[in-house]
């Protein structure tokens, strides 16, 4: 059941995705019962998650990139 | 020489993006937003030989971009009748008749403070973001900001489960470093 730091902080960063299996989540939320250093870490990365979402970013898709990119390179 | 110099074939892949947000927050319209990105671009390839290097690239394009969001308005404003100016006592005719008082300002709403804060925080995000190694960037956004599945992401850039968990990983670490603490 004891995973390393670095296993714990990758679950940590597949949950911000909700793609970490159950049995990773109570291996992870175990470790962060004894290691203070991963609960600050599974806090901040909490934290991001939220903070994007918050932001509401947007991105231009890949095709208007591509054309964004032709019709510039038509003009240098 | 100057500080700064500008590479136009770079600009869209490092700052598309970024004046895309800028955009999208004020005229609140994605294909207009698009469009006065272009526009932004070509503006820059026109005027890049009065570019000095005093200013980076970013900011400069951002200036740019600032001026052509105000010709937008501009020029929206005089479509609209000119000089007919209307004040209507109810902005919808569902509330006309509502008592003037329950229209007044909620002293306790924080929707404007919410939406500059979003703003600031989104652009926080983008510079960030356009620090991290382009394939970083890439699945990072594709993954976050997208919302792409794992599956499709790694058809996409042929890269397996695993990869992708690491550059996702590699990435949200150093956006936490780059991020301001006030954020935290």
């Amino acid at each position: 059941m004891k995973i390393s730091c670095e296993e714990a902080s990758h679950i940590c960063t597949k949950s911000q995705y909700k793609e970490a299996s159950f049995w990773e989540i109570l291996k992870l939320r175990l470790h962060i019962l004894y290691c203070k250093t991963c609960e600050h870490y599974s806090k901040r990365n909490g934290t991001l998650t939220s903070l994007c979402d918050r932001a509401g970013l947007n991105v231009l898709s890949k095709e208007d990139k591509e054309s964004m990119k032709k019709d510039l390179e038509k003009r240098l | 020489m100057a500080e700064h110099q500008l590479h136009p074939d770079n600009w869209v892949d490092q700052y598309a993006d970024y004046l895309f947000n800028y955009a999208v927050a004020r005229v609140s319209d994605a294909e207009i937003a698009k469009d006065l990105v272009q526009e932004t671009f070509f503006a820059g390839l026109n005027s890049a030989k009065n570019y000095k290097g005093d200013a980076a690239e970013r900011t400069w394009l951002i200036a740019i971009l600032k001026r052509k969001v105000i010709d937008h308005y501009r020029k929206i404003n005089s479509k609209k009748g000119k000089a007919e100016v209307r004040i209507n006592y109810a902005a919808s005719s569902d509330s006309e008749g509502d008592w003037i008082e329950e229209q007044v300002a909620d002293p306790f709403s924080q929707d404007g403070d919410n939406t500059l804060e979003n703003e600031e925080l989104g652009s926080a995000i983008q510079e960030c973001i356009s620090k991290l190694p382009r394939k970083q960037a890439m699945v990072f956004q594709m993954k976050t900001i997208q919302g792409m599945s794992t599956e499709d992401i790694c058809n996409e850039l042929d890269i397996n489960p695993s990869n992708l968990w690491v550059m996702i990983h590699r990435a949200r670490t150093a956006l936490m470093g780059c991020l301001n603490d006030n954020w935290f």
